[in-house]
Order: C-alpha cells, then structure tokens, then sequence
C-alpha cells in the first residue's frame, strides 16, 4: 500500500462501493459496516500521510505517475504537497465520521451508502490529481452522487435544491474546462514537446507559450477559472445554491458539502489559478479582498436574518469562506497560511455544527429557531457540545478558528488596510448571530413542549468529540497543521508575488 | 527564589485553577461534596504561591525588575509569535489582587450556592474565570493579552447567564459578550497596526521600539485609541458600560469576583501595562471618558433602589476613576486605586450578597434594621464603606486621593480643568450613594417585618472572606498610604532607557529565555518623590536636557500644590456626601422624594441611566436588525430572483425549441422527427432530473472543443 497511497485513498471507497453494489438490498447493517471500513482505511491511510510526509519540501510527494490516454497526452499523476495534504485529511475524517452519523438512514441503504462512498473517491481524487484532466474527471465525478445524494435523501424541496447545485456547478465545471483546453494547446511539455495536461508543467511559466503570452487572453482564462472555483467556494453573488443545497440535503451530506466541497473552489484558486497565472493573481488581489469582505459581512448579515437552523450555519460558512479569500489576497506568507489553515478549521468546524443541527433535528423534526427554548436544561450535554462548536465559530480563542481568523487578518492589514477594518466587523456581528441563536435555542424557560427529547447519544457523541478535540487542539497549538503546508505555502506564494 | 523559580511559580499559579476547571466540569458531580473544596483549596494553593512572588519583588525593591520566558507557538518563517510569561512588580500586584479575591469568592461561594442544581459546575466556571484572568496578568504579549482576553469575555458570559433560565439573565450575558466585542473590535485593530509597525507581539519589544521609531502621530492615537476601545468595554466606561449592570443578573459571587474586583479591572491593568505606546492625544481621550464615566456612574447610583445595580454603578464609576488616572499622567495611582477598590468592591458586593441571602430581595425598600440581626455583615459593609467614601486612614481614602491630586494637577499644567471637576463631584456623590445604602439596608426601622424576621447572620464560610476583606480594606494601602512609597516598589513609570538596554532588537531565541534582570549589578535608579506617585509618564516626550531640570522643578511644584489642594478638597466634599446623607436617611431633615419632585427632569434622566439603553435599542440594535432583514431579503428577492429567472427563462425558450421541434422540423423531416426531438425535450429534462446526459454533454463538449482549438 505503501508504494500507491494515494491511489488507495481514491479507490477503497469505489471498491467499497462495488461491494455494496453487489450485496442483496436486504443486508441493511452489513451495508453500513462495509461503507464504514471502506472509510476507515483512507482515514488510517491519511494517518500514515501525516505521519510520512515530509514537512521541509514543496515538492510533491507521494507521486503516482502513469500515461493514461496516450493520444491526448493525459497521464495518471498524483501527488500532495502542503496544499494539499490538510484537504485530504479533512476529507478522509469528514467521510469517516459522516459514514457514522448516517446510521439512521433508512430509506434506499445501498444507494446511499454506496454514492456516499463514490463521492470520498472524487473528493480524494480532486485533491491528489495533478493532471488537468484527471482533476477534471474527478472534479465531474464528485458531483453526480452529490446530486443523488442531495436529490433523494434530501428534505422537502430536495429536486428544486440538487437541480440548483447541479446546474451552478456545472456552469462552474465548463468555465473551467475551457481554461482548461487553453492550457492545454499552448503549454509545451518541456521534455517531448507536445501539448501537455501535467499541472507542474502548466505552472512553470517558462512552458507557456502562444495565446498564453497574451495579458488579455491571460486575463480572461482567470476570469473564467475564478467564476467557475467562486461558484463553489461560494463566492458572493454566486452562493445561492449553497444554503438551498444545505437545508435540503441530509446532515451527513451538508457536512460533506461545507466540510469539503467548498474547500474545492479555494483549493482550485490556489492549486491552478494562483500558479498557472501569477500576474493576474497579482493584478487581482484588491477585487478579491473585496469580494472577501463582502462575503464575511454579507453572509453574516444574512446568516442573522435566518430562522432555520441549518440556513444559519449555511450562511455562517459563505461568512467564514471570506476569510479564506482575504487571506489570500493578501499575497503573503501570513496571509496564504492563514487562509488555508481557515479552510480546514472551517471544515472541522462546520462539520460540527452541522452535525449539532441534525441531532435537533432528528429529535424534534423541526429546525426553528424560534420553536425552542431552554434546551440547556433539557439537554445538557447536547447543549455543551453545540456551544462549543458556536463559539469556534465565534473565534474564540483557544479553539482553532480564532487562529486562521487572526492571521487572516495579520497577513491581510498591511496589504489592504481599509478593507481588512472593514472586515473586522465581521468578529461582532458573527457573535451576534450566533450568541442571538443560541439565547433563543438554549437559554430562556424550558419548552414544556420538549420535555422527552432524549440527550444526544453515544454514537453521535462519537461523531463529534473527535472533531472538537482536533478544534481544541489547534486552537491551543496549530503548529501540527501549519507545520504540513507552510513550506509548500511559502514557496506558492514567493512564486505568486515575489 | 530565582528568576527560573519565579518562571514555574508563575506558570503554576495560572494552571491551578484550570486544572480545577478541567477535573471539576468533567467528574465535578462525581466527587464528594461536588468538589468544592478542591477548586477551593487549588485557589488557595494559588494564592499562597502568588503571596510568594509578591514577597519576592517586595524583597527586590526594584520596581524595573522583571522575568520573562516564552515558547515558539506560531513559526511561518518569517512570521513568529511566542507564549509567554511576564513577571514584574505590577504582575505580582495584579497576582495578588485576582488570587486572593478568587480564593475569598470560592470561599464564600460554599455557602452561597449551597444546594443549587449546577453547583459544581459553578466551581468550575470560576475556575475558568481564574485561570483566564491570570492569563491576562501573567502574558507577556498583546496577542495572548487579546486572547485571555475573550477568555475571561466567555467566563463572564457563562457566569452571567448561570442562571439561564432565567429570560433577563439569558439577554444580559449576550448583551455582555457583544457590547465587549465591540470595544474588541477596536482593540484587535490597535493590535494589528503595532504588529504591522514593529512585527512583534512582546510588550517591551514594542516599547522598545516604538521608543527608538515612533509612528507617526495620526496613526499612533489612532492605534492608541484602538487599544483603548478594549478597555472602554471591558472596563465599562461610557458608552459601552451598558452592560456591566445587566450582568448583575449572575451569581452575587460572580458579580464580587468579576464584575467588581478583577475583570472589569483588566482595561485599566491594559491600560497601565501598555502606556507607552499611547500618545497624549490618545492619553487625552483617556482621561476624558473615564472622568466622565466616574460622574455618569456615580449620579445613577444616587437613584438606584436594588442593592446590587447600585453597586454596579458604583463600579462603573470608581473604573472611571482608574481610568482616568492613566489618561492624567497618574497611571501607578490608578493601579493603586484598582488594588485598594478589588478588596473593598469585593467586599460590598460579597456583603450584599450576604444581605440578599438573608432577605431574599435586592431592594433597598423592602430592608433596613438590619444592624442588629447582621452584624458581621454589617461592620464589615460599613468599613468599605468608609473606604470607598474616601474617609482619611481607609485605604481608598489615599488612592482616590492620588488620582485627585494628579487630575488636578493635570489641569493646572494642561488647562483641561473638566476632568477633576466632574472626579471630585463624582466623590462627593460617591460618599452620599454609599451611606445611603448603609443607612437604608442596615439602621432605621425594617421595613418588611416578615423578610426581617426570617433575616440571619451568614455561616462562617461567607462570614470569614467579609471579615479577611474588611481587614483588607483598611490595611491594603499601607499604614501611611502611598506616602512610604511601598507601592512604587512595584508599579514605577517604566524606565524607557532601561527597556531599549534590555530588549534585544532581533527576534528573541526559540527556547525558553529568561531575561536577566540587570538590577543587581545596575545602581538604583533615582526615584521619584514620594507622596506623588508618578509625574512624567514614559510616554511624554522628554524636553532637551537643559529643560528637564527646569520642567522637573515645575512640575513637582504644581504637584505639591495640586496634592494638598485635592487632599482637602477631597476630604470635603467627602463629608458633605455623608452628612446630606446622614441628614436625609437619619435624621429626616431633608426629604429624598421632596428633592426629587423638585427636579423631575434630572430625576427622570437619571431614572432612565441617561437613556443609553433606550438610544442604542433605537438606533444600533433598530439598524443592525433591519440590516440583516435587508440582505436576507435582497438575497432570497433579487439574487435568487436572477438565478431562478434565469432558469425560467432557459424553460421558456426550450418550450419553444421543442414547439419548433415539433412542428417546424418534424413537418419538413417525416420519420426523422422522432430522433431530434429528443433535443427539445432535453432541456426539459431539467425537471426530471435526468442529468446522466449533461455529463454526456460535457464528455462531448471536451471533444468537440478539442478539434475547435486545434483548428485553430
């Protein structure tokens, strides 16, 4: 295993995914216990990842490189450098956990189990593949068990939601291509000749040639690649789908979605945009900023105004993805680290909330805000579990989004002074919609009405108690992350701005 | 004890309280007695080592000696942060204050919260409140400042709202935590402009250069102003101390410990610590807000009837006080007005809380004659009463009277008179509230003979912290006031010359550093005049040599001059207070509501707490959620009013496509109709969810595109 690591991250789940496919529809338990083991051996693979990578180089590492379509120059190339690695940790545990949290679910067992498990192979491809095309395909793969997933299981407006997601990504994906098969035709593999998918070739500026030599040409494939990734991370205006595809979607599937889809579009800016297209990374930096800025202000102002649950916490990610967008505008070293550290605390974090949310939700069939009151003393557990993950959310110091969210702001002040300020703001009104929501769920007279509701249970405490130890952790001390991407980070970014 | 020995004390007095915090939230219910007496004996534990250190700076009669260590915590490469642990005389003052207060708190607490339902989860939160606050005193850096910082935020939130259930309390510790983000807000900014500046975090390494390379003037009251907005709301000073009374709604303890003694104390520690990155334009609104806070808290107390809000006030102004200190040039002063007010404000809210748990109200009206049934409560009361009076020979009688004299000497070289004008008014009023409210809790007659007959003394767990505090009170300032100069042992302006000396310009080494201390091979440094604690902050500009002297000169006279001018100013209107109360309360020659009737307007407005409340419910909180109402709508309305019209409209025009479909290209093409018709339905298709054949689509675009580009 040891030689295709990442080629067994991939593909467990798809052969775990076969299994099942496989398996008479009957065997419900035997189902989940194999979607579980196949997992569980990406996240122990992932732990290996940890424990081997080497922190001192930007190289990739891990590489697995074959020719795949000859003709068009298409090759099986993974690696991970420091970018990288925090993503496929984070995706490794989310699917893990996720698996787990999706116990209860009754309807179609095979289907979902076995979809779930196709969509860890794409996230795990999107995250290793450094051929374009291969980035692509897997790109293309995650979402059409997504849209299952979100379309099927989902709640009440569940076609109206997955249509919306699908269609907006798909929006996104074709912009994408496009850049990509620009790419293609006018980078020159420096060893044959040809034209080229290899991401590492594409990113040596020294390969580009024809159409690529041209600022306004250059201009437009960032513009194309920056819609379709702003699609997903979701950068305002285009965030719309995120909080129908949220709400509808089961809780598993919006922990996935938070946890790790909207890492993508950040992940892709910085994997291929960043890279390939340094100059307009540069030239782009104050749009950015801006766009940052409004989606922290933005998303928070609209997470206030929300009285589902789960479209608060939806709103509450478009907020905190801003952040990851200032920070990497700020082009530099605390910036860049800040904002890739936000990405993988806002996955931990998210993942919690979600999965608070649906323990409510499957208690009390509802998500209103307004319909609770004094669950603190109902459910006490439930409710310290679920403060701690809103006061991550907060920032509060000693849990881990305190430290992205500051070196966000670090790295992006000296860069953009006024906009940074502005942003700020965000540190009050994100606690005052969360505190709001916890004062109207938790506090206050009990509810005689939820008198019953039974306190959170062990299975879902192990969901959750994994995560919030790794939020406490690197809250405490973030080095075990930092110290995986900084190198890789700091060279991307001497490469980017100098 | 040596500077290592120091190092681990410190470390050890901040990890006990949360090693209680930790065993007694996780197995607290588990244990005998719920474990009180371990949080209890952990913080004397912590107390007694924090005496230690105390002793040990007391020994050292340097008030420029001082300890650090740190570890790496954050390293980018180029970007570095440490943890680290400062130690110096207003560290070990400052260890002293929240150790001996917590551990009194905890005490009386046994007693107080005997057979709540969440009893040991009460230990553990001021577990969590002790350790944060430490944190405070003992870090060594603005960004573990700022950090321990949202930490006591969160404590107070969670000890606020103990009682949640409660609607009032459930709305009292947001109101808390988010008027405190605001003032963070600003606090976080002035952080990041000194970082962006000088690219450290370490106190002195900023001092040192901020010293050699001064911003420029704008930007450095801009960044002062900032640092200061933290304190404004973690101190409580207007316009954000709208919260510090709601937060009465916590525990009697809590409000002792926190919202008295320590915490809200931490802006003016902040204050103190960081003095000279502030610039007299910065160090001008300083002494501003915190004269008129001392005057706006003091006039609302005058008319509160609850016990505790009144108290609440009280602390309000007598922050303001402290504050305004640091903004006249008397910063050491209002460090000792913090140290004397931790031990008498505790003890008031401590003995209110012993009143309240004998009465069960916390309205004055319904108490009186309370003397006879309480009189441990009541001497005790009484003495910090006298205290917080200013009556000569009481500890707050000789810090109030610092900060007096300093104010005024502030105007007299300054010309700003405003802020010992409303200061003194603010003593006198002070005296009155505080008679006031010995005189309607305790002598007359009781005025509710039913809760008076149920009134007891408190058991010896609350009785003892009243007695230990009132001794306290009266001896914490020393026996002759600041006058022998014990305090500036600890707390002295910072010696800049010193501090470049001894702050390595380059980033400091990676493991844990000691800085030595050069006290022991350096002559002591000249020190200031006793009696007047401190002249010339840091922060102001040094004139040329020759005019130093000469300014020194000037200076100390308008010193002595202001000091014996306020020392009976002072102690005048001191007594002018007690006796219109005594007058009114006693003897009944002047009557409150005849007063009050004659001024309806005054009595209105301050009824009302200046309509604070009111002016924020109208505009920040009326804007903040009509704001929010805005961009829910916008976003459901318009952006996804574009999105889904856009889909409608791709529906419209496949309808069509399919119409053409159907009859435009099936009529010319019979028989082949059949197959392209499928097109039009496809976009339809939309609907059904069929979308197996958009990725048929995508595969087909790539090929497509792939002979468009190389045809071209």
């Amino acid at each position: 295993m040891a030689d295709h690591l990442l080629s067994w991250m991939t593909f467990a789940p798809v052969i775990g995914a076969a299994v099942i496919a496989g398996l008479p529809g009957r065997y419900k338990d035997l189902t989940k216990w194999i979607a579980a083991a196949a997992t569980a051996v990406p996240l122990l693979l992932a732990v290996q990842l940890f424990l081997q990578f080497d922190r001192t180089t930007a190289n990739m590492q891990f590489t697995e490189h074959y020719t795949w379509i000859k003709s068009f120059n298409i090759e099986y190339f993974l690696g991970v450098d420091g970018l990288s690695v925090p993503m496929v940790l984070l995706t490794a545990l989310l699917s893990f956990l996720c698996i787990i949290a999706s116990w209860r679910i009754e309807k179609a067992v095979k289907g979902y189990f076995s979809l779930f498990l196709l969509l860890e192979a794409g996230m795990m491809g999107v995250f290793c593949a450094l051929d374009f095309f291969l980035f692509y395909v897997f790109w293309e793969v995650m979402l059409l068990p997504m849209y299952f997933l979100i379309g099927i299981w989902g709640g009440p407006r569940k076609e109206y939601a997955a249509i919306k997601f699908f269609l907006y990504t798909l929006a996104g994906s074709v912009l994408m291509l496009l850049a990509m098969i620009a790419f293609y035709y006018n980078v020159k593999d420096p060893v044959t000749g040809g034209h080229t998918f290899n991401m590492l070739h594409m990113m040596d500026q020294a390969n580009h040639g024809g159409i690529l030599a041209l600022s306004n040409v250059r201009f437009v494939i960032w513009m194309g690649l920056f819609i379709g990734f702003a699609i997903k991370v979701p950068v305002f205006p285009f965030h719309t789908w995120l909080p129908d595809a949220h709400v509808e979607a089961p809780t598993a599937v919006s922990v996935i979605l938070a946890g790790v889809l909207l890492k993508m579009g950040t992940y892709g800016l910085l994997r291929i945009s960043y890279p390939m297209l340094p100059d307009q990374a540069v030239g782009f930096m104050v749009p950015m900023a801006i766009l940052g800025a409004i989606n922290i202000l933005y998303g928070a102002f609209c997470a206030m105004a929300q009285t589902d649950m789960k479209k608060l916490v939806a709103y509450s990610s478009v907020s905190h993805m801003g952040y990851v967008l200032l920070g990497m505008s700020a082009m530099n070293e605390v910036g860049i680290n800040g904002a890739v550290l936000q990405m993988f605390n806002h996955g931990t974090i998210t993942a919690m909330m979600f999965l608070c949310v649906g323990v409510i939700y499957d208690r009390a069939h509802h998500r209103d805000i307004n319909g609770f009151g004094g669950l603190g003393l109902q459910l006490p557990v439930y409710t310290s579990v679920f403060s701690f993950a809103l006061f991550a959310a907060v920032g509060l110091p000693g849990l881990s989004g305190f430290v992205s969210e500051a070196m966000v702001f670090i790295g992006a002040f000296p860069t953009h002074r006024t906009i940074t300020i502005v942003s700020a703001l965000g540190i009050v009104v994100g606690a005052a919609y969360v505190l709001w929501m916890l004062q109207r769920v938790f506090l206050g007279e009990k509810n005689a009405k939820y008198d019953s509701l039974p306190e959170i249970s062990a299975r879902e405490l192990f969901t959750l108690v994994p995560i919030g130890i790794i939020v406490l952790v690197l809250g405490v001390y973030p080095m075990p992350v930092l110290d995986l991407m900084k190198v890789s980070l700091n060279h991307l970014i001497k490469v980017v701005a100098g | 004890m040596s500077e290592h020995a120091i190092l681990l004390t410190a470390l050890a007095i901040l990890l006990l309280p949360l090693l209680s915090y930790a065993v007694l939230f996780f197995l607290g219910k588990k244990l005998p007695r719920q474990g009180d007496w371990l949080g209890t004996g952990l913080l004397g534990v912590a107390w007694l080592l924090s005496l230690r250190i105390f002793a040990r700076f007391w020994a050292a009669g340097d008030p420029g000696l001082r300890v650090e260590g740190g570890v790496r915590w954050l390293d980018l490469g180029r970007f570095t942060a440490d943890a680290g642990i400062l130690v110096d005389g207003m560290t070990a003052i400052m260890l002293v204050v929240v150790t001996t207060v917590s551990f009194l708190v905890h005490l009386f607490s046994i007693g107080y919260m005997h057979g709540d339902r969440r009893y040991e989860r009460f230990f553990a939160f001021l577990g969590f409140f002790t350790f944060s606050m430490l944190g405070i005193v003992l870090s060594n850096s603005l960004l573990f400042l700022y950090v321990f910082w949202e930490l006591v935020g969160l404590a107070s939130y969670l000890l606020i709202g103990f009682f949640f259930h409660k609607p009032s309390a459930a709305a009292a510790n947001k109101k808390a935590f988010l008027t405190n983000r605001v003032g963070d807000f600003g606090f976080f900014l002035g952080i990041l402009i000194f970082f962006t500046a000088y690219g450290t975090f370490n106190y002195f390494e900023l001092f040192a250069a901020a010293h050699l390379s001064p911003l420029s003037g704008g930007l450095l009251t801009l960044a002062g102003v900032g640092l200061f907005m933290g304190c404004v709301g973690k101190s409580a000073q207007a316009p954000l101390h709208i919260w510090l009374p709601d937060a009465m709604e916590g525990p009697t303890p809590v409000s002792a410990l926190i919202h008295a003694a320590t915490m809200v104390a931490a802006g003016v520690y902040m204050v103190a610590r960081l003095l000279p990155l502030f610039d007299p334009n910065a160090l001008l609104v300083v002494a501003y807000v915190g004269a008129i806070t001392a005057f706006l808290g003091a006039t609302i107390a005058v008319v509160k009837t609850d016990i505790k809000k009144s108290l609440a006030y009280s602390t309000i102004s007598q922050l303001g006080y402290m504050v305004m200190a640091m903004g006249v040039g008397v910063a050491s002063a209002g460090m000792f007005h913090l140290w004397t007010h931790a031990f008498f404000k505790a003890l008031l809210f401590l003995g209110s809380g012993s009143v309240i748990h004998a009465v069960h109200t916390q309205e004055m009206p319904l108490m009186g004659g309370l003397r006879r049934k309480m009189p441990i409560t009541f001497w005790t009361f009484l003495i910090a009463t006298l205290a917080i009076s200013g009556v000569p020979f009481f500890s707050g009688f000789y810090s109030k009277d610092a900060i007096l004299a300093g104010a005024l000497a502030f105007g007299m070289t300054k010309a700003h008179y405003v802020p010992f004008l409303l200061a003194l008014a603010a003593a006198g009023l002070t005296a009155f509230y505080m008679f006031r409210m010995v005189f309607l809790t305790f002598m007359g007659k009781p005025r509710d003979e039913e809760r008076h007959h149920h009134a007891h003394e408190s058991p010896w767990t609350m009785t003892v912290p009243l007695v230990t505090l009132a001794v306290l009170a009266v001896v914490s300032s020393g026996w002759r006031g600041p006058a022998d100069g014990w305090f500036s042992r600890f707390v002295a302006p910072y010696d800049m010359a010193r501090i470049v000396a001894q702050t390595p310009g380059a980033p400091h080494a990676d493991e844990v550093h000691a800085v030595p201390a050069t006290a022991h091979d350096e002559p002591a440094l000249p020190q200031e005049p006793h009696g007047e604690p401190v002249h010339a902050e840091a922060t102001h500009e040094a004139p040329a040599h020759g005019e130093a002297a000469h300014g020194d000169a000037h200076d100390a006279h308008v010193h002595h001059t202001a000091h014996i001018a306020a020392m009976i100013l002072s102690i005048l209107v001191a007594g002018l207070g007690i006796l219109v109360s005594w007058l009114t309360y006693i003897r009944g020659r002047i009557s409150a509501p005849a007063v009050l009737a004659r001024l309806p307007r005054v009595h209105h407005v301050l009824q009302n707490m200046y309509f604070f409340d009111e002016f924020y419910a109208a505009t920040v909180y009326r804007f903040t959620l009509w704001f929010s109402w805005l961009n829910g709508a916008f976003d459901r309305l318009v952006i996804d009013g574009i999105v889904n019209g856009m889909g409608y409209l791709t529906r419209v025009l496949s309808w069509f496509a399919g119409l053409a479909d159907r009859y435009v290209v099936d009529g010319l093409v019979n028989g082949v109709g059949a197959v392209i018709q499928g097109a039009g339905e496809g976009f339809r298709r939309l609907q059904t969810g069929r979308v197996q054949s958009y990725l048929a689509y995508a595969c087909f675009s790539v090929l497509l595109l792939v002979f468009v580009f190389r045809a071209l």
